[in-house]
């Protein structure tokens, strides 16, 4: 054999080791060589009498990850070539054949006769556990960071190679579901309690045993090739399959709406599946898998969500003539809600921190949200008090501005207004070294006229939070027109040190994040005023993919938040700029009803102190017409509630405000959740095609308004059939 | 085209559902003989006249599996000749039946068949015979599939009827029910089920509760409440219609149709087939129809399909003496009333299944006979039956007495 990738060696026992341990990685992933070799080794265990069995291990830390995308992006980009070269029905053939290879390479191991047993040292997900569930046995580490699971559908692919089949004939139907539509990673205990793993041992001892298994007679006969097995829940035509099937069919498109076909293909290849004899039922599966490696879902979802995410936490937007800096200490202005946060963040990253408000009450207050968050952390038993108590004594809160000498960043999170924002600026630049960067978390104003208050705009920068920051996992950068590298990069050093995703845009009003969200809103707005019923909206929405509704989410950013944006818009921009519907809606909700949103407890809802919140029941009073709900097109709803985001996207582009559209999808999807199976913003116009796009948008524009129409750019691109990330270039560029 | 006329109608009377249901020991099998033979030997019918007969039946496996029609014809004594078809439709499988008896008179192909139906409900059990609708991925998901119960719940949701809606439904079909059996409306189609010896095992309907009224009703908690959430149902139900914010849960038990045992037989034949027999004609059948509805709501199909029929038959609603629309659940009938503004009195004006029980595959010929049987009481000229339908169908038939 010639290996690269695995070190073979058989004992005095006629047992077998293969380490898996590829040279020149630090994480194990099946690429193609990694296939081949495992083939090899497969034969040579199943050929050679000498040999008694096989344990297969990693020579790593964690035994691998899974399989490498880039493979499966690959076998897409010869399906196209071939399909030209040789005819559709050819190439498809040879797609569905090259997308099962490594579901053959494990059935063969699995019915090669001789045992086998996985000795699984630590994480080992996705295709590499599929590998350890087609051995015979499976022995995994007791260690806090070993995992096993399949998270392959938050990608939008799902286990392809006999994972749907081996975990639904390990566990309950229901069970088995469940595990494959969230990709959860199951600790050792968890694993072993759900029958996915038979024995734990520490993690020196796995081999070992794995070894024991096999020298005491363990049988290469998978349990599901045995004459008489049963499934673990039975026939999928029985009453118990009944009580499971029509329930997980709902369940799925309460979960999805319809739109993620990768889970979809998880329900067919089990339904089908366990109808079927094993060899059937992994060519069934492998028939999906094929047809979903295909759909546009998964592409869309494995660029963004894996590797533009991946890139943009590496820092693809850090200027490299920077060194890298070493920050230690931070500041915040502003103990309120975003500005304790961002303490919690930073301390959380292990930055000291000094948090300042108007008086030591105002700054005690935002530290202690930094107590109540590690009280609930440890409460659930994912820290331990004295976490909690290192992570508080990092934070310093006090309203004296002298305290924050030696921060090497301080972000402003004060009040909206000018002339705070200006005296905080210069009261902290009072007390800072002439190195330090000066940050605004506004969500608002211009940062080029913030800056003017800065003694030196080229270290003055935008870093915008998401509410509530310990959740949102995005951070938007805003560039100054005089905003330096320098600035940028230790911006982006604190981005990746408090572990959030960056994406850097230019300076403009909105960014791009409020920009698109703001849209969204007075969509929202407006289709209620047209009559069509609030529910409806809301439920659009979440259909087309948006975790939460329009009016819900005004609910959320307060209403009078919403009023106050408008009547500003209106000063800033003249009367033209704001929708007068959307204005005598936020009007008569905030002036005349009184109706805040979530923080006074009414809002589009309302918020009983117990129970669900529900629409409340005034509202369509404030509904000049009303239209018959058979009569609404559900589906333009959907269209309009989307494409209005997309097409301020694709504005942002045009303007210069986004320049990467990698930043735009990831940021869409992070920073308001712009539904993920489109891959964002510009995936979902990319995914349509510009001129399909800018068919739907002119369309809409003409029955609904100008705030469709498609700038000039996405003309052009659909004249010249160009997609955002080709003509864009930067995601182009793909790392493994 | 021959015209296809109703010579006779008889039913069993309908049995509780359950173990300690009175029809409990009777199989599928006795239960359609006893409509077969009740049918040929109150007319003194020579079997050899009949040449087919069509039986509905919901879940066709076990005892009623294997054509459940040609199996009641042979143990009924009737002629060797007569073959046995046993069709399902779901719940409309009796009326469809009938419909399919009456098109192959009308077709000149058949000069006399019997349509009709049998469930043992106790005994096969409701959804005995799988099916892919609900349980295939590729069908549940595209069709909204969700329990009948939930899709009653979303048609009184959307169509803005309450708890007490349908409650009071419910209380005037047990008190029409009632006064039904006391003024012995439906004396000339009950037979009653025998057993060997002739004794009487049940001669009346057993599922009534002619005492309930609002307040018993409302100490019943909705049936669907908990399978539509957890199940997942109401998050299908409402992106189905998502003008919803969430489904009410009106109906239960005391407002949907009871879970019964029971058959019934309807006796079709062109004019010189009846004149063969000595037999005269009691109606005939002037049109009928099936469609497909919107098959979240499911159950309106009652609505659409009598659109259809009518326009088939080139008449409006105010032609209509009388309605029988099978009450599956309160919603389905409320529905009905609310989209064609018809008059509640005129609707089940003997009750329905919420007090006498639904057998499913033979409730369609049942209400047929129950709607001929009030139109020769009254004096009436026309009637519209019509039931509800799994996955959202309809079927519907307009007869008129000769």
């Amino acid at each position: 054999m010639n290996l690269t990738n695995f070190r073979f060696e058989v004992d005095a026992d006629g047992i077998a080791l293969a380490t898996w341990d590829m040279p020149d990685r630090s994480m194990n992933v099946i690429t193609v060589a990694v296939m081949d070799e495992l083939e090899q080794i497969v034969a040579k265990v199943a050929g050679d009498a000498a040999i008694k069995g096989c344990v297969v291990t990693s020579g790593k830390d964690t035994f691998s990850g899974g399989a490498d995308l880039t493979m499966l992006e690959g076998l897409g980009r010869q399906l196209g070539a071939m399909a030209k070269s040789e005819g559709p029905g050819k190439a498809m053939k040879a797609f569905f054949d090259g997308s099962r290879r490594l579901t053959q390479i494990y059935r063969k191991l699995e019915t090669s006769g001789k045992p086998w047993a996985a000795a699984i040292n630590g994480a080992c997900l996705g295709g590499a556990f599929e590998l350890a569930l087609a051995c015979h046995y499976r022995v995994l580490a007791d260690h806090d960071k070993a995992r096993v699971g399949l998270p392959e559908i938050k990608i939008g692919l799902f286990p392809g190679a006999g994972g749907t089949q081996r975990v639904a004939r390990l566990m309950p139907t229901g069970d088995a579901l469940q595990m494959l539509f969230k990709g959860d990673q199951l600790r050792s205990r968890a694993a072993k309690s759900s029958n996915l793993v038979h024995e734990l041992a520490p993690a020196g001892e796995v081999v070992a045993k794995a070894k024991a298994w096999i020298a005491g007679g363990g049988k290469g006969v998978a349990p599901w090739d045995m004459e008489g097995f049963k499934n673990p829940s039975g026939k999928v035509f029985s009453p118990a399959g009944m009580m499971i099937w029509p329930a997980a069919n709902a369940i799925y498109r309460r979960e999805t709406s319809d739109n993620y076909p990768a889970a979809k293909a998880i329900l067919h290849a089990v339904y089908e599946g366990l109808q079927l004899p094993m060899d059937l039922a992994l060519e069934v599966e492998s028939r999906w898998f094929a047809k979903i490696l295909r759909s546009k879902e998964a592409a869309a979802m494995i660029r963004s969500l894996f590797v533009s995410m991946g890139e943009l936490n590496k820092g693809a937007r850090r200027p490299t003539s920077v060194p890298p800096s070493n920050l230690k200490k931070v500041g915040v202005l502003g103990a309120g809600f975003m500005g304790a946060g961002i303490a919690y963040v930073s301390a959380l990253a292990g930055l000291d921190v000094v948090l300042i408000d108007r008086d030591q009450e105002s700054a005690d207050r935002g530290k202690a949200y930094s107590e109540k968050l590690m009280t609930a952390q440890i409460a659930k038993g994912r820290a331990k008090t004295a976490d909690r108590d290192a992570l508080l004594a990092r934070i310093t809160a006090t309203p004296d501005y002298g305290k924050l000498a030696g921060c090497d960043l301080v972000v402003e999170a004060v009040f909206e207004d000018r002339a705070v924002k200006a005296e905080a600026t210069k009261k902290a630049e009072a007390a800072l070294g002439k190195d330090a960067i000066f940050a605004s978390n506004t969500s608002t104003l211009p940062i080029t006229s913030l800056a003017e208050a800065s003694r030196d705009a080229t270290n003055f920068i935008g870093i915008h939070f998401f509410s509530p920051v310990e959740k949102m996992m995005l951070v938007e950068i805003i560039m100054g027109a005089k905003t330096g590298d320098r600035a940028l990069a230790v911006a982006l050093d604190f981005v990746r040190a408090i572990r959030k995703t960056p994406i850097v845009v230019n300076d403009t009003r909105g960014f791009y994040a409020n920009r698109c969200v703001g849209n969204y809103i007075k969509e929202g707005h407006l289709m209620f005023m047209e009559g069509v019923p609030a529910a409806m909206i809301e439920n659009a929405a979440r259909m087309a993919g948006m975790p939460v509704g329009p009016l819900s989410l005004t609910d959320e950013v307060a209403i009078d938040l919403a009023w106050k944006v408008v009547q500003a818009t209106k000063k800033d921009l003249g009367p033209a700029a704001v929708d007068p519907a959307q204005e005598k809606l936020l009007d008569e909700l905030v002036n005349k009803a009184g109706r805040l949103g979530r923080k006074n407890g009414k809002g589009f809802y309302d918020y009983p102190e117990k129970g669900a919140k529900s629409l409340w029941p005034g509202l369509a009073a404030l509904q000049p017409k009303k239209l018959d709900a058979d009569s609404i097109d559900v589906q333009e709803l959907k269209h309009r509630l989307l494409v209005v985001q997309a097409v301020e996207a694709a504005r942002t582009v045009e303007e210069g405000v986004v320049t990467d559209p990698r930043e735009a999808d990831v940021g869409s999807i992070l920073g308001f959740g712009f539904a993920p199976y489109t891959g964002g913003t510009l995936s979902y116009i990319d995914g349509m095609g510009a001129k399909a796009f800018v068919a739907l948008a002119d369309a809409l524009a003409k029955k609904h308004g100008p705030r469709f129409t498609p700038p000039k750019l996405l003309r052009e691109m659909a004249e010249k059939g160009e997609t955002f990330y080709g003509r864009f270039g930067a995601g182009a560029k793909k790392a493994a | 085209m021959a015209d296809a006329f109703i010579y006779d109608a008889v039913r069993t009377p309908r049995g509780r559902g359950k173990a300690d249901g009175a029809l409990h020991q009777v199989s599928t099998l006795g239960l359609a003989t006893t409509a077969l033979t009740a049918i040929r030997d109150r007319n003194r019918l020579d079997t050899k006249l009949v040449d087919d007969v069509v039986l509905g039946c919901v879940d066709p496996v076990g005892e009623a599996g294997g054509d459940i029609a040609r199996a009641a014809a042979l143990a009924s004594g009737f002629s060797q000749c007569v073959p046995g078809i046993q069709i399902n439709r779901f719940c409309a499988s009796g009326l469809d039946a009938v419909n399919f008896a009456s098109a192959q008179v009308m077709s000149g192909q058949q000069d006399m068949a019997i349509g009709g139906g049998v469930e043992s409900m106790s005994r096969v059990g409701i959804g005995a015979s799988g099916g892919a609708w609900p349980v295939d991925p590729a069908i549940a998901i595209p069709a909204y599939f969700m329990p009948q119960g939930v899709s009653a719940d979303l048609i009184a949701t959307k169509y803005g009827f309450s708890r007490d809606d349908a409650d009071a439904y419910a209380v005037e079909s047990q008190k029409r029910a009632a006064k039904a059996w006391e003024e012995k409306r439906f004396a000339k189609s009950i037979v009653p089920v025998r057993d060997p010896n002739g004794i009487a095992l049940l001669d009346r309907d057993e599922h009534m509760r002619p005492s309930t009224d609002m307040q018993s009703l409302a100490s019943l908690k909705p049936s669907f409440a908990m399978m539509g959430e957890q199940g997942g149902f109401n998050a299908v139900a409402i992106q189905a219609h998502p003008e919803v914010e969430k489904i009410i849960h009106v109906h239960h038990a005391g407002n949907s149709s009871g879970i019964v045992d029971g058959a019934a037989a309807v006796l079709i034949g062109n004019k010189e087939a009846g004149a063969r027999a000595g037999l005269k004609p009691r109606a005939r059948v002037r049109a009928f129809a099936n469609i497909g509805s919107e098959p979240a709501l499911m159950l309106t199909g009652p609505v659409d399909v009598t659109k259809k029929v009518l326009a088939r038959a080139g008449m409006t609603i105010s032609d209509i003496d009388l309605f029988e629309v099978n009450e599956a659940f309160a919603s389905v009938v409320l529905r009905f009333m609310q989209a064609f503004d018809v008059d509640a009195a005129k609707v089940n004006p003997n009750g329905g299944a919420i007090a006498l029980g639904h057998p499913l595959g033979a409730t369609g010929a049942m209400i047929l006979g129950t709607a001929l049987d009030e139109l020769e009481r009254t004096g009436k000229s026309t009637a519209l039956i019509t039931l509800c339908i799994g996955a959202g169908m309809g079927t519907a038939t307009i007869i008129e007495r000769i």
